[in-house]
């Protein structure tokens, strides 16, 4: 169950990627709409950060190709943003939580161009849209993990892009914050940009996103939300991981586990 | 006027060392500083046979092109051979270093290379060694030239760099989403580690070039949270390393390289013990100070 559509912001054709020639993601055939809020669902291992991480060209892809608005990533950079798992990072480096939002602003500007008065701007609305703004100044190491990820959500919108990807940006953050950035996101999808987040709680995913990607390894579906949170599909893509389906309030009657987990 | 110059060249080297250590540091690169400064003596002896003359400008260009040979030999081995990245190091520079010594010893008539020399460095010939024009005038020591121009190059790389050095070295990931070529910023890190490194090893040696990488950014590392503080701190570490290395030396009558590395330990120690927010009696006598407080307040 896999809807593509006309005008896609994201085209991805045919990818496979591979670890040490193990697939980690099989023939990917995917057309993402704009404007719209999009979330990425799949079991541990589905390669859900693979996928984004190969958008961004940061692990090679063993055939096929991505296009971001049509055209080659190099060329539209400066209008993609991302979010990285927060483990990425060594939280002790010297900075502040100002100085870790401002790197968004890099982008922007030339060798030897220093941030200005409006990059700051930029940096301290962003800061305030993820509530961060009484720790301003503090080491990024003071703070607690879901801060962290506050920190570099910020980071990202700091960038103005018009599509962002992010990686679980939510772990650990509490679920105030959590409502408080979707509902902001939303307000950005309204005005044109595209969101694309990895997502682990099946529950707030039909609230949350506009469009769904289930994937696990393969593409399972990807289209509107009512049309892809579907029992069906779920079971597709997490398999026999009856717990995980637990959650969405038993929707599947035990018994037959679908062929895909299996060697 | 001696003391002056051994002091001055100190200064410049340690100062170039900092800065880059800093970097180097929070790469957690902190060995590949080591490997550098052993693995361009291959280099150096190349450049040597090559010319034939004990010219400081080639030697400079035949340790930088190693250096960054070096540096992408361990990515090489790290990637593409699944290695540990500190067995790759191990590796590399034992093996480049070995190469050197054997040159050395192989053409030992032809060039002019002596490698207690190479190892220990002697930073008190610096005055000995003069920069004569042609027409006789006396310029002053040659390694404070050479310290100094190199100097230059390491501050003019970090003013343009910024940016991208900051970006790459806390978050690779995301400087390349936002198109900055971690790999360029790498290299010509790398390259300026290595020209730093050669610059220095007439003066302190390979060995101790390490200490003068490593311990002061370290040391600025547990003063400081913010990163620009913490170039600011080791270089003033760097001329404080500096003089009171060699009056240490003259005190003692020893090695100033020797002293000067002591003394960048020294100040690590000290840093690591009272420091004001990670030092180890700090926190104790802060803790007790609250223990006291809340005691009193019961």
């Amino acid at each position: 169950m896999v809807h593509q559509v006309e005008d896609a912001v994201l085209e991805i054709h045919d990818l496979t990627v591979t670890y040490n020639k193990k697939p980690v993601l099989w023939d990917i055939d995917l057309t993402l709409p704009k404007g719209s809020i999009i979330g990425i669902i799949g079991p541990n291992g589905a390669g859900k950060s693979t996928l984004i991480k190969s958008i961004m060209g940061l692990v090679p892809n063993s055939s096929g190709y991505i296009k971001v608005f049509d055209k080659e990533l190099n060329k539209v950079r400066n209008k993609v943003s991302y979010v990285p798992q927060k483990e990425s990072v060594d939280w002790d480096f010297p900075a502040s939580v100002l100085d870790v939002v401002l790197m968004g602003r890099y982008s922007k500007l030339g060798l030897f161009k220093r941030p200005r008065k409006a990059d700051r701007e930029v940096a301290l609305d962003c800061i305030r849209k993820v509530g961060m703004e009484q720790f301003l100044n503090r080491q990024i190491s003071q703070l607690s993990g879901g801060q962290q990820q506050r920190v570099f959500i910020a980071r990202a919108l700091a960038q103005e892009a018009d599509i962002y990807f992010m990686d679980e940006p939510f772990a650990g953050v509490d679920a105030a914050t959590e409502r408080a950035i979707i509902t902001m996101l939303r307000e950005m999808t309204e005005k044109g940009k595209t969101v694309i987040v990895i997502h682990h709680d099946l529950q707030s995913a039909s609230e949350y996103f506009n469009w769904i990607v289930l994937l696990n390894m393969r593409l399972v579906a990807s289209g509107p939300t009512a049309l892809t949170l579907t029992p069906e599909l779920l079971q597709e893509t997490y398999g026999g991981k009856l717990t995980l389906l637990a959650e969405v309030g038993n929707l599947m009657e035990k018994g037959e586990f679908p062929t895909r987990d299996k060697r | 006027m001696n003391a002056f110059w051994i002091i001055l060249t100190g200064c410049l080297v340690s100062i170039s060392c900092g800065l880059l250590g800093c970097y180097l540091v929070l790469r957690k690169m902190a060995m590949v500083g080591d490997a550098i400064s052993h693995a361009v003596l291959p280099g150096i002896v190349f450049a040597l046979l090559l010319t034939g003359v004990r010219d400081s400008f080639t030697m400079l260009i035949g340790a930088g092109i190693i250096g960054v040979f070096t540096t992408f030999l361990i990515e090489f081995f790290h990637r593409k051979g699944n290695l540990q990245t500190d067995a790759s190091i191990g590796v590399t520079f034992t093996w480049l270093f070995a190469l050197g010594v054997i040159l050395i010893s192989l053409f030992a008539g032809q060039i002019d290379l002596d490698q207690e020399c190479v190892l220990y460095g002697e930073i008190a010939y610096v005055p000995i060694d003069l920069w004569i024009l042609d027409s006789g005038e006396v310029m002053g020591p040659r390694a404070v030239y050479i310290s100094g121009i190199v100097l230059i190059i390491v501050v003019t790389f970090i003013i343009i760099g910024y940016k991208e050095l900051l970006a790459t070295t806390f978050d690779p990931d995301y400087a390349v989403c936002i198109g900055i070529s971690t790999a360029l910023w790498h290299y010509l890190l790398m390259g300026a580690v290595s020209l730093t490194t050669v610059a220095s090893f007439e003066s302190v040696g390979a060995i101790l070039v390490v200490a003068l990488l490593i311990a002061p950014p370290a040391t600025a590392y547990l003063l400081t949270e913010n990163f620009k503080f913490m170039l600011l701190i080791t270089t003033v570490l760097g001329i404080i390393t500096s003089i009171s290395g060699y009056y240490l030396a003259v005190w003692l009558d020893g090695s100033i390289a020797g002293a000067m590395s002591t003394i960048a330990g020294l100040l690590f120690a000290l840093a690591f013990l009272f420091s004001p927010k990670e030092g180890i009696l700090t926190k104790s006598w802060r803790n007790k100070e609250q223990n006291g407080t809340l005691s009193k307040s019961f």
